[in-house]
């Protein structure tokens, strides 16, 4: 069970002339077992949410409040974020030579249990994972996405979404890079998540392409670093149709 | 001498300061004063004299040889024909002194044709004697042959030696040097590998205690065809100087190097230093060379230099290239692996892991894999609370 309450979130990042703000005011409530998903323009911020949850150090929290549960996020270190229960699938996942998928699994199973993975199913679960997703079980011997595809590095964040199973999925544009069948491989998983008792996910898209096998509770608009619009499953398929521009054009 | 040596032998003269004149007489190079070119970086004051008029004496070290099956390993007099197989000539005072000192040598062949399953280990053992000891080994392996020694320094010591390496004409040779000091070991080595027609050496130098730890290692080809992988592993530790001194010297057509060589420093004042010098002569047309040496900087205080130094002069190559790069750990790869509940310090383990990982692979010596890996991670330990207090200060 997960509540993410974000109320009036503003952030910015280091430029070269100084602090530029992203996130100019970001309130958004999900509750436990609903999918939101967030549309908005190249630019518009939606990374900066993602990250800001999850903790980057590269964006600074100028003012708001993120809380999980009740529980301040923001007061928690990236690593306590992801033991609080958050989860974030990133848009570009990061090489780590050397270090292979085997080894970070376990690795960050057992940081998240407190206790090391039981041998016999672990094996067995993360084959499974793999297999969902149509990685090769040769995938665990590799280092983490290094030399991996566009599409293999996404459905490798997917599978790490099933086998370390946290509460609340920030999944930023992971539908970026996937051809038809990838995306459809992917949404399956993210629905067989959701399909497990009170998970939420933020689905962060810039195509309306994925929720046709997705459906969240709750679309919101996202422009120039705050909630345009908010609505149900229809504000997509009105999105599809017109695109971003009212939006953009009204924010200028 | 082979005519077909001789001839490989002469080569024209090189005006490339990379190739200085060396001499067995050690009157005929001064004593350094730390300006020179190749002493620029090494801490002469804590050498214990040796680079100066240290005394040398025997009994620096204990030896120990574990010899593989169809392996000849034997001491020979100092004034034995196999020193000098190599062509090793000194081209500094510390290799000079360690020659003219040295009583003996200790001579590891492997037989024409014969393929050595299993490492020879020869181990040096540190007395933590206050007199320096001076040493040399001649590895040969025929024609045609393959096997992996492994040299190993531990315990407490002043060490100057020339280790020389032969490998014949087609032969395939794996050598390995360990610098596995205590905290006190003072280490300069000198290898010289001469690499012959078609034949293969892989040369590992890995280390991790001591001191002071330089290692000089040349090599030179006596026929096409040859190839040279050199890889490299060190740990430098506060207060510790390792230095790496490549020399490749392109004397043959067709031949190839490839040297790859990664560390990381944890601590005040610990210092890498390395140095890859590539030369590609005239005769030496259709080569092929890569050089690369990354530092990753675990803690404030440490520093490491890395100055690839490539010298081509034939047009007609194959390819050479090099990368150095020094740097700490990777946010990106850090902030990946912690928003998936992996601790800091944890996540940094695994960088470092990951950063040596295919290196320790590369060396291809299952007997020493398992032990480079567990030495890795206590290299790490030693350190980590450092780590997690620069985190907490940063
Ligand atoms: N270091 C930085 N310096 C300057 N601007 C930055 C920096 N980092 C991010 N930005 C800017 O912040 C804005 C928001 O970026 P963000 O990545 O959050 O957008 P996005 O909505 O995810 O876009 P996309 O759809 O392309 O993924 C962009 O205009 C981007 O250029
Ligand atoms: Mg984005």
């Amino acid at each position: 069970m997960s509540t993410l309450e974000i109320k009036d979130l503003t952030v910015s990042v280091d430029t070269e002339d100084g602090a530029k703000e992203i996130l100019k005011g970001v309130t958004l409530t999900i509750n436990s077992g609903e999918t939101h998903a967030i549309m908005g323009p190249n630019g518009s911020g939606k990374s900066t949410l993602a990250y800001s949850i999850a903790g980057h150090p590269k964006y600074t929290i100028t003012g708001g409040t993120v809380t999980l549960d009740g529980e301040d996020v923001l007061e928690m270190s990236v690593d306590e974020r992801a033991k609080a229960g958050l989860f974030l699938a990133m848009q570009y996942p990061v090489e780590v030579p050397g270090v292979s998928v085997a080894n970070f699994l376990r690795t960050a199973k057992t940081a998240l249990d407190g206790e090391a993975p039981k041998l016999r199913t672990w094996v067995k679960d993360v084959n499974g994972a793999m297999n969902k997703m149509h990685l090769d079980p040769t995938f665990s011997q590799r280092s983490v996405n290094e030399g991996f595809s566009g599409g293999e590095k996404k459905r490798h964040e997917i599978a790490q979404l099933d086998i370390l199973d946290p509460a609340f999925a920030l999944l930023d544009e992971i539908d970026s890079g996937l051809d038809i069948d990838a995306l459809k491989v992917v949404s399956e998983g993210i629905n067989d998540f959701r399909a497990r008792d009170g998970k939420s996910v933020l689905l962060i898209t810039h195509y309306t392409r994925i929720l046709r096998y997705i459906k969240p509770d709750h679309v919101h608009v996202f422009v120039a670093g705050r909630i345009a619009e908010s609505g149900g499953p229809d504000l997509a398929e009105e999105l599809e149709a017109n695109g971003y521009e009212k939006y953009v054009a009204a924010g200028v | 001498m082979t005519a077909a040596v001789q001839e490989a032998l002469e080569l024209d003269k090189v005006e490339s300061h990379l190739h200085p004149e060396g001499s067995f007489d050690v009157e005929a190079h001064e004593v350094p004063k730390g300006r020179e070119e190749v002493w620029r970086f090494t801490p002469l004051k804590r050498l214990k004299g040796i680079h100066d008029d240290a005394p040398f004496a025997d009994g620096a070290t204990k030896v120990e040889v574990e010899a593989a099956a169809g392996v000849t390993v034997e001491t020979v007099a100092a004034d034995d024909d196999v020193r000098g197989l190599s062509g090793l000539v000194p081209t500094d005072r510390v290799s000079a002194r360690a020659w003219a000192a040295s009583t003996g040598a200790t001579l590891v062949r492997i037989p024409t044709d014969t393929v050595i399953e299993g490492a020879t280990v020869i181990r040096h053992h540190g007395t933590g004697s206050e007199t320096a000891g001076a040493g040399h080994a001649v590895i040969v392996a025929e024609k045609f042959a393959k096997a992996t020694v492994v040299l190993v320094f531990e315990g407490s010591a002043v060490v100057a030696d020339n280790i020389e390496i032969v490998v014949e004409d087609g032969a395939d040779l794996t050598v390995v040097s360990v610098q596995d000091w205590a905290d006190d070991a003072v280490h300069l080595s000198t290898q010289h590998a001469k690499v012959g027609r078609d034949a293969n050496l892989k040369h590992v130098s890995v280390s991790f205690g001591g001191d002071v730890v330089r290692h000089d290692f040349s090599a030179e080809y006596s026929g096409p065809g040859g190839s040279v992988e050199s890889l490299g592993l060190y740990f430098a530790d506060a207060g510790q100087h390792i230095e790496h001194r490549l020399f490749v010297d392109h004397t043959a057509p067709k031949t190839k190097s490839h040297v790859v060589y990664k560390g990381a420093l944890q601590g005040e004042k610990a210092h890498a230093v390395w140095i890859g010098n590539v030369l590609i002569r005239k005769e030496a047309e259709g080569i092929e060379t890569y050089e690369e040496n990354r530092n990753l900087i675990l803690t404030d205080g440490a520093w490491a230099d890395s100055v690839p130094n490539l010298e081509i002069e034939t047009g007609e190559i194959e390819g050479a290239g090099h990368a150095s790069a020094i740097g700490r750990f990777d946010d990106e790869q850090l902030f990946y692996l912690r928003s998936r509940g992996i601790s800091e310090t944890e996540a940094k383990r695994l960088v470092v892991h990951g950063f040596f990982n295919d290196l320790i692979r590369q060396i291809g010596v299952p007997e020493l894999e398992e032990k480079l890996t567990s030495t890795v991670e206590a290299e790490l330990a030693k350190n980590i609370n450092t780590l997690i207090e620069k985190d907490a200060t940063a």
